[in-house]
C-alpha cells in the first residue's frame, strides 16, 4: 500500500528547507524499499513550524515538525508513516489548537490538497462555486457578492459587489477582470500562500467575476519578488485550460474566459490599482487621476473589475455556499472572514482565518505565542508600511474596518507586525518616509517631494535643531501629503509617522506628555 | 591560411547573443497589448540585464521611441543597465525584517562581502541590494539569493549561503 506524506512546496516551508526534506523522505523510502508518494501541498499557515511534514494515516493526518533534512532518519525509525512517536510529533493536524479555532474559509483547501491537482481540488469542493455561478443571471451574481457583504481585502476595504455593478452596468466592446498580486505589504504574505496553495480557486474566482461583469479576459499582475508563486501559477493556468476551467467554453457553458498571467518589476506603487493599469499597459507605473473609476475606463481603456487575490478568491465559497452564510460571519460592516498574517517579532508567525471582530491581542498571545525575541511588546503595525503603529495598551481593539479608522489605523490586507521593546520607533518614523520617497511614483509633488523632505525634518528632530519648531514642520508636511497625494501611498505616509510621533514621543527626544489629560484639558 | 574561418571575437560573440535574445523577446511579445513589459522581462532573464543596444531594436519594435522604453526602465527597481554579479543577494529591508534585525544583516552582509548595499562588487562576484517584501514575513529576516527564499537568516545562515558556491578567482 502506498503511504502518502505531504511536505510543503509553498515558498516559506521552501525558505527552511522543505526541498530537502522532501528529497530525503523519498530517498530514504527508496532506500528502505517503501512504497511512499511524497505530495507537495501548499502551507498549512503554521509557519514557524515548517517544514511541516504530514502522514496520511487511518485515523487522519498526522503532523512532525520542523522536520529538518537530518531527522528523517529518525522518523523512518519511529514509524511516522504509521503515525509514531517521535518528538517532532505534533499529532493530529485537524486537531492542532492552531487550526482547530480557524474558521477556514478561503483557506479551506490549503494545505490540504495538491495545489496543482484539478482532481484533488474538485474532490475538496473546488468548482462548486463556478457551478452555481453559470446557473445564474450575471445581475444574480452581482447581488450575491453585495449581499455577502464582501469588501476589497486589498486593503481598501471598498465593496466588492457596488464595484463589480458599475462594470456589469458600463456597456463596452471589452471588459478586464484584473487580479491585484502585487502584495508588496510588509508583513503580508495571504496572496502568496493562496496562490501557491490553492491557485484554482484564485481562477475560479476570477471566471465568476468575468461571467458577472460580462468580461472574458483576465490578467494576473503577479510581484516578481513571488518567483515560486509564478511557477505554480503558470503550472495552474496551462492545467485550466486543458481541464476546461479556462477557455473558449468554461466547463462547457460557452461563455469564454481565458487569463495572462503578467510580472511586475518590482514597484510597490504598482499596488495601486490605477498604476498597476499603466503597468500592465506596459508603462510607467504611474498613478491616474480618478474619476473616471477603473470600472469605468480601465485596463487599455476599457470597464475593469480589480480585485485583490483573496477578495477574488472569497467569491466561490460565497457562490458555493450562498451570501447568507458568508455574510453571518464577522461584526459591524466587516463581514466574512479575514486571513490575518502574524509576522515581525513574533513567536509564532503564521497565518489565521478567522471572522472580523477577533481582538489583536487575541491574535497576537493565543496564535502567536507574544514576542519571539520573549522580550516585551512595545509596538504592533497592522496594514503595511501606510499603517498606523499601535502602542501595547491598544491591543484590545477588535479586527474591524471601522473600529480600526475610528482609532486612527487601518486593518488593510490583515498583515500584523509585531515589535518588541527594543525597537527605535523614530527610526520607523524615518523609515516610513524613506520607503516613500523610493517608492514614490513621483506624478504628484507631495508624496515626491514631501516624502524627502519628511526624511529631513525628522532627521533634523533627532539631531535637537530646534526640535518644537521642526516638529510643527513635521505635522504641517504630514497635512499636506495626506491631503494633497494622488494615491494612497503619499497618502496615507503620514498615519505611521504620526502615530509613532504620537505614541512615543520620548524616541524623538521629546517629552511624554501625558497626552490623555492634556487633550481632555484642552478639549471643548 | 587556415583551413577554417577565423574565429569571431568575443565581442562581435556577446553582440551575436543579445540581437538574438532580443528578436526572440521581440517575436514573443511585441503584438501582446501592452507587451513591454514582458518582453524587457524576457531580455533581462535571458541576459541577467539590459544591454543599452538592446534598446533601440525594443523601441523601433513597438513604435516606441527610445525616451519611452528608457522611462519604463528606469521606473522599475528590477530592470538592470548594467551586469549584475554572479550572485544577486536581497536583503529585506521592510518592517517585518526590521524588527527581527535585519538592519543588523545589511551592515554584517556588508562588511564580509566588503560592498555597499546597492553595489556591484567591482570584481563581478556579488550584487548586494535592498529588497522591500519578499512575502516570507513570519519567518523575518528573509533574504534571496539567485531568486531562491531563505528565511530566518542569522549571520550564521547568512555566510553559510555565500559560501556554498566558492567565489570565482
Amino acid at each position: 500500500m502506498t503511504t502518502v506524506v505531504y511536505v510543503p512546496r509553498d515558498a516559506a516551508a521552501r525558505s527552511l528547507g522543505a526541498d530537502g526534506v522532501a528529497r530525503a523522505i523519498a530517498a530514504e523510502a527508496a532506500r528502505l524499499g517503501i512504497d511512499v508518494r511524497v505530495v507537495r501541498n501548499g502551507s498549512r499557515g503554521m509557519l514557524w513550524m515548517e517544514p511541516l511534514v504530514e502522514v496520511e494515516t487511518e485515523a487522519g493526518r498526522v503532523a512532525y515538525g520542523p522536520v529538518a533534512r537530518a531527522d528523517v532518519a529518525s522518523l523512518f525509525a519511529a514509524g511516522f508513516l504509521n503515525g509514531g512517536e517521535h518528538p517532532l510529533r505534533q499529532g493530529l493536524t485537524a486537531q492542532l489548537p492552531w487550526l482547530a479555532g480557524q474558521d477556514r474559509l478561503v483557506f479551506s483547501r490549503v494545505g490540504v490538497i495538491d495545489p496543482l491537482s484539478l482532481a484533488d481540488w474538485r474532490a475538496h469542493g473546488g468548482g462548486a462555486g463556478l457551478v452555481a455561478a453559470l446557473g445564474m443571471s450575471p445581475a444574480a451574481i452581482v447581488d450575491a457578492v453585495t449581499q455577502s457583504g464582501l469588501r476589497g481585502r486589498g486593503g481598501a476595504g471598498f465593496p466588492t459587489g457596488i464595484k463589480w455593478k458599475t462594470v456589469l452596468d458600463t456597456p463596452a466592446a471589452q471588459k478586464y477582470i484584473v487580479c491585484n498580486a502585487d502584495e508588496g505589504d510588509s508583513g503580508t504574505y495571504s496572496d502568496r500562500m493562496l496562490m501557491e496553495g490553492d491557485p484554482y480557486t484564485l481562477l475560479e474566482g476570477m471566471v465568476i467575476a468575468g461571467l458577472a461583469v460580462g468580461a472574458t479576459k483576465g490578467y494576473i499582475y503577479l510581484r516578481s519578488e513571488y518567483p515560486d508563486c509564478e511557477r505554480v501559477l503558470l503550472a495552474a493556468l496551462e492545467n485550466a485550460r486543458a481541464g476546461g476551467l479556462l477557455g473558449a467554453s468554461v466547463y462547457g457553458s460557452g461563455s469564454a474566459f481565458d487569463i495572462v498571467l503578467r510580472r511586475g518589476a518590482g514597484a510597490y506603487v504598482c499596488g495601486e490599482e490605477t498604476a498597476l493599469l499603466e503597468s500592465l499597459e506596459g508603462k510607467r507605473g504611474e498613478v491616474r487621476f480618478r474619476p473616471p473609476v477603473p470600472a469605468q475606463v480601465g485596463l487599455f481603456g476599457m470597464p475593469t473589475a480589480l480585485n485583490n487575490v483573496v477578495t477574488l478568491g472569497s467569491i466561490p465559497a460565497i457562490l458555493a455556499e450562498g451570501p447568507a452564510a458568508y455574510q453571518a460571519r464577522g461584526v459591524g460592516r466587516s463581514r466574512g472572514t479575514l486571513p490575518f498574517q502574524l509576522a515581525g517579532n513574533i513567536r509564532h508567525g503564521g497565518l489565521v482565518e478567522v471572522p472580523f471582530g477577533v481582538s489583536l491581542k487575541t491574535l497576537i498571545y493565543e496564535y502567536g505565542g507574544g514576542t519571539a525575541s520573549g522580550r516585551p511588546l512595545r509596538a504592533v503595525q497592522v496594514g503595511g508600511p501606510l499603517g498606523a503603529f499601535l502602542p501595547a495598551d491598544a491591543l484590545d481593539i477588535p479586527l474591524d474596518y471601522e473600529a480600526f479608522v475610528d482609532r486612527g489605523a487601518i486593518v488593510g490586507h490583515g498583515g500584523v507586525v509585531v515589535f518588541d521593546d527594543t525597537v527605535d520607533m523614530a527610526k520607523m518614523a524615518r523609515y516610513a518616509m524613506e520607503f516613500c520617497a523610493v517608492e514614490s511614483c513621483g506624478k504628484c509633488t507631495p508624496c515626491r517631494i514631501g516624502s524627502t523632505r519628511g526624511v529631513e525634518v525628522i532627521d533634523r528632530i533627532l539631531q535637537g535643531e530646534r526640535r518644537p519648531q521642526q516638529v510643527a514642520l513635521l505635522r504641517d508636511l504630514c497635512d499636506t501629503m495626506t491631503s494633497a497625494s494622488l494615491c494612497a501611498l503619499g497618502g496615507m505616509t503620514a498615519w505611521p509617522v504620526l502615530s509613532a510621533l504620537e505614541h512615543f514621543p520620548e524616541d524623538f527626544g521629546l517629552g511624554r506628555p501625558d497626552h490623555r489629560t492634556a487633550r481632555s484639558e484642552g478639549g471643548t | 591560411m587556415p583551413a577554417h574561418p577565423p574565429a569571431s571575437s568575443p565581442a562581435a560573440d556577446r553582440s551575436a547573443e543579445v540581437d538574438a535574445v532580443v528578436q526572440r523577446a521581440i517575436a514573443t511579445h511585441a503584438a501582446e497589448p501592452g507587451g513591454l513589459l514582458p518582453l524587457l522581462h524576457a531580455i533581462q532573464d535571458a541576459l541577467g540585464w539590459l544591454p543599452p543596444d538592446a534598446l533601440p531594436k525594443v523601441a523601433s519594435a513597438l513604435n516606441l521611441s527610445r525616451a519611452e522604453v528608457h522611462g519604463v526602465i528606469s521606473f522599475y527597481h528590477d530592470f538592470r543597465t548594467s551586469p549584475p554579479g554572479r550572485r544577486v543577494v536581497k536583503i529585506c529591508r521592510a518592517e517585518s525584517c526590521q524588527a527581527m534585525g535585519s538592519d543588523a544583516l545589511v551592515k554584517h552582509a556588508c562588511s564580509t562581502l566588503g560592498m555597499e548595499l546597492g553595489t556591484t562588487r567591482p570584481d563581478g562576484a556579488f550584487t548586494l541590494e535592498p529588497v522591500y517584501c519578499l512575502g516570507n514575513c513570519a519567518l523575518s529576516p528573509s533574504i534571496m539569493v539567485d531568486g531562491a527564499l531563505h528565511g530566518w537568516v542569522t549571520r550564521q545562515r547568512f555566510d553559510a549561503l555565500m559560501d556554498e558556491v566558492p567565489e570565482v578567482e
